[in-house]
């Protein structure tokens, strides 16, 4: 080859093409979505034209207070390299039919989160509805301290360095983890597991995880 | 060794028996020698560490208990630094020895100033060594291909434009008319790279896009990584040494060009197909699944300018060290891109989506492709940088045995276990913690694969190390090491 300015301009223009297509264009299409109520309604003025309802509550909300916090702790644990947070429409995968969440996850869901942990992976469960499921504080504690308590041959890393094992002194604290009797992982007699302020916003974090409102594009049917 | 039957050391820089021919190239990797050589035992140091981390990531998939009180150890953490250490430490480092040794000799352009091409390089795997520790101490940014913090990502960004500017300097004050294939790969990706990833630092991490468009740049970038970065090095390198090692001309001129331009076009929208089926939209899913389906052009189109330019020379290819580790990664190349077409498919990646599937995949590309390619560069590029041999054809033949029987035993079982996990995922009357257990045997068997490999990293590194500091007790050998005991000439 030796037409070398068409060899520079093919090299730019390859990469353009898709930087453009791709990167810019997704951006015009989805960077200035903004919060909407869970059903639209027409506009008094134009019947032809559907607005929010007024005075109806805005979704997705943004996660506030110690589950921010705690997504600090899931994104320096590394969480997001065996969990996805995302659920597929009814008829692709079994996510629905898993209990992954009550319908697909859209670009709308995502908007408020300052870094977004779709995930690519699934060597445990999806997680972006974890919140809405029947699993407690007490629940989630036990699992993170050490996942064969309650999910016996998961191949999930106990995470005790995030609680604190010490000497009971007079009433036992009221965030000590309660181990189911005879537990082998419970601590020894006399001595408590106690939850460190990284362990209580992981959870407070994963509580927070629900998609349990509609949007217009994405409505929970029930 | 063979003469270039067809064409004159004048069109054919790349083959030739001409002594001033071969005087110019040596004095040019006399202009590269040590800038060369601090790359690749970076590279070889950096490969020996991320093997560390993989085996113990890969330990740690079926034993979770292992090392379990370590935080710097966790799973998410200790694969994020084994990713980094090989990406960009084992990847980077050997792609700026032997991607800008190939265009300095291609150009024919010695490397000038090659004190700052040092110090960049010496700061590169400063800028990297910060990184992965940050990565270990809890700084990791969960951004797949991404992980390092915030803080140690400028210095890689100038030490890579310190770096790659040479090559693009090589290019511009080059002799000849001809410009070579390898050369526009490797001008391309030189190029291609920091775009990549510039824009993806600024776009998810400096100054977050809003919501999914994160991902969509993520996936842009990362799977570019792979297609714009190594994949043009890697068949640079293979372009290279093929008709060096034989001593003829690659076989097609049109399918050259016809394979880069191809490639160049629609791999960089593939990316989007590790999306498949998420929550972004669903045109941007098409478009990525057309270009993946498309890449079967250049890769076929490759594939058959690699083969017909060996073919019938089986025993010369089998004989060199080089070429024995370039065909593999050729071969390699051809049958990992064509998977990763089909996995792009909604129907297949329904089911290999979120799975060990794609986990193979990946090394399929970035190992037995990328890395096996490398490791051929190494074996032809030492012995004329430092103008003596390998000391040990039984720790090469290692070395090859050990690689290519780990990487094949860790594709075969992520792959198949991966896709037994799929089909059980989508089944929701299994319940979840059920699919979980039935990939353990599979992982142990990946595990398994990486204590294959890491024999294979050892012998080489042991060769190398060898060759470099122990040059009096090599002994002084008549013609290079092959890897077989036939008494004929050749080339290593």
């Amino acid at each position: 080859m030796k037409n070398l300015p068409l060899l520079f301009c093919g090299i730019f223009f390859a990469l353009a093409f898709s930087f453009t297509g791709l990167i810019l264009t997704s951006n015009i299409q989805l960077g200035s979505l903004t919060q909407t109520t869970e059903m639209l309604v027409p506009s008094d003025a134009d019947p032809s034209i559907m607005v929010m309802a007024e005075g109806e509550p805005l979704f997705p909300t943004k996660p506030v207070g110690l589950a921010q916090q705690g997504k600090e702790v899931y994104i320096s644990m590394g969480c997001m390299y065996c969990h996805s947070q995302q659920v597929r429409r009814a008829d692709f995968g079994a996510d629905i039919d898993r209990g992954w969440g009550p319908r697909q996850t859209v670009a709308r869901d995502y908007i408020l989160q300052e870094r977004v942990l779709l995930g690519t992976m699934r060597t445990g469960p999806d997680l972006v509805h974890v919140g809405g499921r029947p699993l407690n504080a007490d629940w989630h504690h036990l699992h993170l301290y050490n996942p064969q308590i309650t999910s016996k041959g998961s191949t999930m890393p106990p995470y005790a360095f995030l609680y604190e094992t010490r000497e009971i002194d007079g009433a036992p604290a009221t965030d000590a983890l309660q181990f189911p009797p005879n537990s082998e992982y419970g601590p020894e007699p006399g001595y408590e597991v106690v939850p460190t302020r990284r362990a209580k916003a992981l959870v407070e974090y994963l509580l927070s995880l629900k998609i349990n409102y509609s949007l217009p594009e994405a409505p929970i049917l029930e | 060794m063979s003469d270039s039957p067809s064409k004159s050391p004048q069109e054919s820089p790349y083959s030739s028996s001409n002594e001033a021919v071969r005087a110019e190239l040596s004095e040019i990797d006399a202009s590269i020698r040590s800038a060369a050589l601090f790359f690749v035992i970076s590279a070889i140091s950096w490969l020996m560490l991320g093997t560390i981390f993989a085996l113990l990531a890969a330990f740690k998939a079926h034993e979770p208990d292992f090392a379990g009180t370590f935080e710097f150890l966790t799973f998410g953490r200790v694969r994020s630094a084994h990713l980094n250490a090989m990406a960009l430490g084992w990847g980077n480092n050997i792609i700026f020895a032997v991607g800008l040794w190939i265009m300095a000799r291609l150009c024919r352009a010695p490397i000038h100033h090659k004190g700052i091409l040092l110090i960049a390089g010496i700061f590169w795997n400063i800028g990297l060594s910060v990184g992965i520790f940050g990565i270990l101490r809890g700084d990791i940014t969960s951004v797949e291909w991404l992980e390092i913090p915030h803080y140690a990502t400028p210095l890689l960004v100038i030490s890579y434009a310190l770096i790659g500017v040479w090559g693009v300097m090589a290019f511009r004050f080059r002799k000849g008319d001809h410009v070579y294939v390898s050369q526009w790969y490797i001008l391309a990706a030189l190029f291609w790279f920091p775009w990549l990833y510039v824009v993806a630092q600024i776009m998810i991490i400096w100054f977050p896009a809003r919501g999914v468009v994160q991902s969509v740049t993520n996936w842009w970038f990362a799977h570019n990584v792979l297609g714009l970065w190594l994949t043009p090095m890697a068949l640079a390198t293979a372009y290279y040494l093929i008709p060096k090692v034989l001593g003829r001309p690659i076989y097609s001129y049109y399918l050259s060009v016809l394979g880069f331009w191809a490639l160049a076009i629609f791999y960089n929208w593939a990316g989007v197909h590790h999306l498949i089926g998420g929550p972004i939209p669903v045109w941007l899913i098409s478009a990525g699944i057309v270009a993946s389906v498309m890449m079967v052009i250049p890769v076929i189109v490759v594939g058959i300018n690699h083969h017909m330019s060996v073919v019938g020379l089986h025993k010369e290819v089998w004989r060199s060290p080089t070429l024995r580790f370039v065909v593999f990664g050729a071969i390699s190349y051809t049958l990992v891109s064509l998977i990763g077409s089909a996995m792009a498919l909604r129907t297949v990646n329904q089911i290999t989506h979120f799975t060990h599937f794609t986990v193979g995949h990946a090394h399929h590309g970035v190992y037995a492709f990328f890395t096996m390619i490398m490791f051929g560069g190494v074996y032809y590029m030492m012995p004329r940088l430092l103008k003596r041999e390998w000391p040990s054809a039984g720790l090469i033949k290692i070395h090859f045995w050990c690689c290519a029987i780990g990487i094949t035993i860790m594709v075969v079982a992520l792959q198949v276990g991966g896709w037994i996990q799929g089909l059980e995922m989508n089944n929701a009357e299994i319940p979840f913690l059920e699919t979980v257990q039935n990939t353990i045997p599979w992982l142990k068997a990946r595990s398994v694969s990486g204590i294959f490999l890491t024999v294979g990293h050892v012998a080489f590194a042991i060769n190398f190390f060898w060759m470099l500091f122990a040059a009096g007790a090599v002994r002084a050998k008549q013609g290079p090491t092959l890897l077989d005991d036939s008494k004929e000439g050749g080339i290593a």
